[in-house]
């Protein structure tokens, strides 16, 4: 599976990266020579075999319903980049 | 063609609209679904953020056990299959209420599978498929009009658990979504696992809207709705969609797939700014967990804790009680209303007493904006009330009086009538004497309705009723009236 | 008095408890040596101030039954510790302050460690030779021209330098063993579960171990045992009794059997390596233990497997940095610009392949042919070494397929990067534990480390050989403090 520059500016829209011209070339030729090595898995035949889903071979822990994080509004506001002592201040949405 | 079908005729064509709903609705929990912040309504903006709520480096997802119970037990109440295993999976998107960049949820192992609700419609019972519920967070909340320039944040609601209730698309009108909702909310409340609260948005819905022409077998392309948050506009929402689509099909258009959203003030739907690739969430499980599985011990536990659910208590209602299904409809739809009428029937006649609840009682709490459970009057009082007419001390038309004097302050009927004096009057020999004051002072009508003015009959009641300040009884003034007037 | 730089940190702990030596001297000498080693330039945050007062009030009232009394200790900057600068080595959290602790670091501190600072390491954990970081590339003290190995460059080379007498990094293809094996020094990472991974940056959620690196075997056992615990704050931490481990150390390893796997003899491996794996066989036979040939079929397969699962689980891990809630934030028009913008600006160029890579494998289309396929191959990868395990009791391999190389040599060429995990990137994906110790050294005279596997949980059984056969290599780091201004 070949990657092309338009793949390129594609992935980056989601992953909300943005690349210029130079940069994406760059990737591409990155990409393609990764994404060709990594092609050797196709030489195995996986059909029958079931995925790795976790590690340990356990099953999810459940924790009791308890009120543990109590208000810390200042703690969680305390790195955000817009001084606002009550909310999360971000450019508005195109809706 | 089924009598009262929902259709959309142009051009002599007939289209059925086909609708499903994903219903959204937040469960009842102290904690949220993988951190240990509340849920509470109504807090300080982000007074109830954990770190792991906010997505800090580091944190991590652990999950609430009650939760997990309160999911299962809906699905019960769904009659649904309860899948002892499950995958949570990544929802990957960017949007700034959401801390981590994705959302936990279930993609193709949701924690319960198939089920059905039924809807009591006016043509008869209609069984409404559910495809499925699954587990999943909430998201916090973008607030667009504080700030002309930019948008705040608020990740209280962040992380709260919800569950996603899919139908299948066997909704058929605006009608069928209004009871399916409906139906849905009341056994949420019952069960106890999500208050269904829609202006607080503890339930939410999106709806996918198709049309297709009634003799064809083939669906119809679906646009999905969002951002309805209450019945009337979805129901609302649904009409315009449907006709929108019918026009565009009948000038020879095609219908696209897209999301649009309801425009409240312009009451109609509109196509969403393109989102680019808003829909590849590139879903895969969530390596910071591992798979939910429980054993049928469990899910056992938790039917033990199933209440007596709507429809059970209806079909009881009506068995038992000889009620109608519209009357025991009425009565079980909301949990609370059930149990003031079982309070008040412990001592009290069935039929009176159901309605007096579903007449004066629900007139009382919708004039004053009142829950069931805020009443003016107790279930004990209502039941006294209903004893007087009953064993006659007071008249049917008297007792709307005592009702209203009782409203301010849950006053003992029978102190009312005692205060106010306002017992009936059934004692015949009394009744007698106003009977002949009446027909004495109106011989010339007498002799009317003897020669055949049968109607004048009602006259004479009024004038009894009116000269013995409406505290006669009816139906002896009716008896000795009769007789009187051979 | 024995100069204190170049004590073990056991030997510390002996000192410290029997009032031979102050917490303060010890910090004040570590603080000394690391202010003239700023050319290493293995810190990005020092806390001597802090360490220093700490010291001071270790020794004003000073608690002997902690294992790590008073002992100060430089750590990864993918530790997120409270009130103390964490960058991950990146610039989009060049300012962040945590207001929390991770529960490995919390552990340190609960045993008596006192932070001396953070150190630098590839950005996110994503690289194998520290020149990724935002703050500069680190430099290894065996020769100036030489990386330290990655992710946890830093972490190697101020525990070569003896800027800190033992440090913890983080391992999720070999981040700590193959940095271990460029400097001469002994690197863990332990069984998947075993540490939790509460608190540390996240790189690739499923792969991810603390682990202690550190001066000798004996010192590794130690602490391990103080960061290892069971943590309901982890969904993955797995809860098990963990034993005394440095208590239980045993050099005798009669009759044990090592299993020497044909498929990491890979097509090109420099002789040196091969005769270093031979050497330890020879060195293994001494101890009285057996040696099997085994075969691990889809070892071949483990780096393209690593490189699908890897990016993948980070793409979706570094989604929160996004300039809303912390970090840097650049300015845009809107919303998506300022996603856009921040994370442009935000990551360096290896973060951003590893992101587009792990989002182009998660993307409608493309799940199944490769996230799905990977977690099969995944699958098979770990019946191989459970298929070993029925026959021996432990690995041996070699833990890199060279030296330190030089700094700039491999950042044109990505995989010619990858490949240097090619032996520790199974053990991450099948969760058992690897370590690294030094064996030998190459023509030029740089170290050379060889690796041993074990079974899910058997930290124990690979410290007891990796312990056994310490004695036996006999090696001696020789860096000779050329960076000292």
């Amino acid at each position: 599976m070949s990657i092309d520059l338009k793949t390129v500016k594609h992935i980056s829209k989601l992953s909300k990266i943005s690349i210029d011209d130079q940069k994406a070339k760059k990737l591409e030729k990155d990409l393609n020579s990764i994404f060709k090595w990594i092609e050797q898995l196709n030489q195995l035949n996986t059909d029958k075999v079931e995925p790795l889903t976790s590690i340990a071979e356990a099953t999810l822990r459940f924790r009791k319903d308890q009120i543990i994080s109590k208000n810390i509004r200042d703690d969680v506001l305390k790195n955000s980049p817009k001084d606002n002592k009550d909310y999360f201040v971000v450019p508005k949405v195109i809706e | 063609m089924i009598k009262d079908q929902y259709l959309i005729e142009k051009n002599d064509n007939k289209y059925e609209v086909v609708i499903g709903l994903e219903v959204h609705a937040q469960i009842l929990s102290e904690s949220k679904l993988f951190s240990t912040s509340s849920t509470k309504f109504g807090s300080e903006p982000n007074s109830q953020v954990s770190l792991v709520d906010a997505a800090f480096p580091g944190m991590l997802p652990v999950i609430n056990e009650f939760c997990v119970k309160q999911a299962v037990k809906t699905g019960i109440g769904l009659n649904a299959k309860i899948n002892n295993k499950s995958i949570f999976d990544r929802k990957n998107y960017f949007y700034a209420d959401l801390p981590q960049g994705y959302q936990i949820s279930q993609y193709k192992n949701p924690i319960v599978g198939e089920g059905s609700v039924i809807l009591d419609l006016p043509t008869g019972q209609k069984t409404i498929g559910i495809e499925r519920l699954h587990l999943e967070q909430d998201a916090g909340k973008s607030i667009h009009d504080i700030d002309p320039s930019n948008t705040l944040v608020d990740l209280n609601r962040s992380g709260i658990a919800l569950m996603e209730i899919v139908s299948k698309p066997d909704l058929r009108s605006p009608e069928e979504v209004n009871l399916y909702i409906k139906k849905l909310r009341s056994i949420m409340r019952y069960l106890g696992t999500c208050d269904g609260n829609m202006q607080e948005g503890s339930l939410r819905a999106d709806v996918n809207v198709s049309v297709k022409k009634l003799e064809s077998d083939k669906y119809g392309t679906r646009c999905e709705i969002k951002n309805v948050n209450s019945i009337k506009f979805m129901q609302m929402a649904i009409e315009h969609e449907a006709y929108r689509q019918v026009e565009l099909i009948e000038g020879g258009g095609t219908v696209d797939q897209e999301t649009r959203l309801f425009d409240t003030k312009r009451n109609i739907t509109r196509s969403m700014r393109s989102k680019e690739d808003a829909h590849d969430y590139r879903y895969f499980p969530d390596p910071d967990l591992l798979p939910l599985e429980f054993d049928d011990n469990f899910i056992d536990n938790i039917k033990k804790e199933i209440p007596e659910l709507p429809d059970q208590k209806k079909n009881r209602f009506i068995e038992k009680f000889k009620l109608t299904p519209y009357e025991a409809n009425i009565l079980v739809s909301d949990l609370e209303t059930s149990k003031y009428f079982e309070k008040v029937i412990e001592n009290s006649d069935v039929k009176l007493s159901a309605n007096w609840i579903t007449g004066e009682l629900f007139a009382l709490l919708n004039a004053k904006n009142l829950e069931i459970t805020e009443s003016p009057i107790t279930a004990k009082n209502l039941s006294n009330l209903v004893n007087l007419i009953k064993d006659g001390t007071i008249s049917g038309k008297i007792a709307k009086t005592v009702f209203e004097l009782m409203s301010d302050g849950d006053k003992n009927p029978v102190d009312v009538v005692k205060e106010k004096d306002l017992k009936q009057q059934s004692d015949p020999k009394e009744l007698e004497k106003l009977i002949e004051k009446v027909i004495n002072d109106n011989q010339d009508k007498v002799n009317e309705y003897k020669s055949g003015k049968e109607k004048l009959f009602g006259f004479f009641v009024g004038q009894v009723m009116k000269i013995s300040g409406s505290k006669a009884n009816p139906q002896i003034v009716n008896e000795i009236l009769k007789n009187k007037l051979k | 008095m024995t100069n204190l730089i170049d004590l073990t940190l056991n030997e510390l702990v002996i000192k410290i408890k029997s009032k031979e030596i102050s917490s303060k001297d010890i910090t004040s000498v570590y603080i000394e040596r690391s202010k003239s080693s700023k050319k290493l330039n293995t810190y990005i945050e020092e806390t001597f101030d802090d360490a220093l007062k700490n010291s001071e009030k270790f020794d004003a009232k000073p608690n002997f039954d902690k294992k790590l009394a008073g002992i100060p200790f430089a750590v990864k900057d993918l530790f997120c510790t409270k009130n103390v600068r964490t960058t991950a080595s990146s610039k989009i959290l060049e300012n962040f302050v945590p207001t929390y602790e991770s529960t490995v670091t919390q552990n340190l501190w609960d045993a008596g460690a006192i932070l001396l600072g953070k150190l630098n390491c590839d950005e996110f954990a994503m690289g194998s030779s520290n020149e990724t970081s935002f703050f500069g590339n680190v430099i290894n003290p065996i020769d100036d021209n030489l990386v330290p190995g990655g992710s946890s460059g830093g972490s190697a080379s101020a525990l070569a330098a003896k800027l800190t007498p033992a440090t913890i990094g983080t391992d999720t293809g070999g981040s700590i063993r193959q940095p271990a094996s460029f400097t001469g020094t002994v690197g863990l990472k332990p069984t998947y579960g075993c540490c939790s991974r509460y608190g540390i940056v996240a790189f690739a959620s499923s792969l991810d171990q603390a682990g202690p690196m550190t001066r000798d075997v004996k010192d590794c056992s130690l602490l391990l045992e103080v960061i290892s615990s069971f943590d309901p704050k982890d969904s993955t931490s797995v809860d098990f009794k963990r034993p005394n481990y440095s208590l239980n150390l045993n050099k005798n390893i009669k009759g044990k059997k090592i299993g020497i796997p044909k498929e990491y003899r890979v097509d090109g491996m420099p002789s040196e390596i091969e005769k270093l794996w031979e050497k330890g066989k020879e060195f293994l036979k001494d101890c009285g233990a057996e040696i099997i040939d085994i075969s691990l079929p889809h070892t071949n397969y483990a780096l393209p497997t690593y490189y699908i699962v890897a990016p993948a689980e980070a793409s979706s891990n570094l989604a929160r940095y996004d300039g809303v809630k912390y970090g840097f934030r650049a300015e845009g028009e809107n919303l998506i610009d300022m996603y856009e913008k921040t994370r442009s600006q935000g990551f360096g160029d290896e973060v951003k392949r590893r992101i587009m890579i792990g989002t182009y494998v998660l993307s409608s289309g493309y799940y199944d042919a490769y996230y799905l396929k990977a977690q099969k191959v995944r699958k098979l990868i770990k019946n191989d070494f459970d298929e070993a395990f029925n026959k021996v009791d432990a690995i041996l391999t070699p833990s890199t397929p060279s030296s330190a190389f030089k700094i700039g040599e491999k950042t044109d060429d990505p995989i010619s990067m990858y490949l240097n995990d090619i032996f520790t990137v199974p053990v991450n994906l099948a969760g058992l534990p690897g370590i690294s110790i030094p064996a030998g050294l190459d023509k030029k005279g740089h170290p050379l480390g060889l690796q041993l596997i074990g079974k899910a949980f058997d930290e124990q059984g690979i410290l007891d050989i990796a312990y056994s056969m310490e004695e036996k290599i006999n090696f001696k780091l020789n860096t000779k403090d050329w960076w000292i201004k």
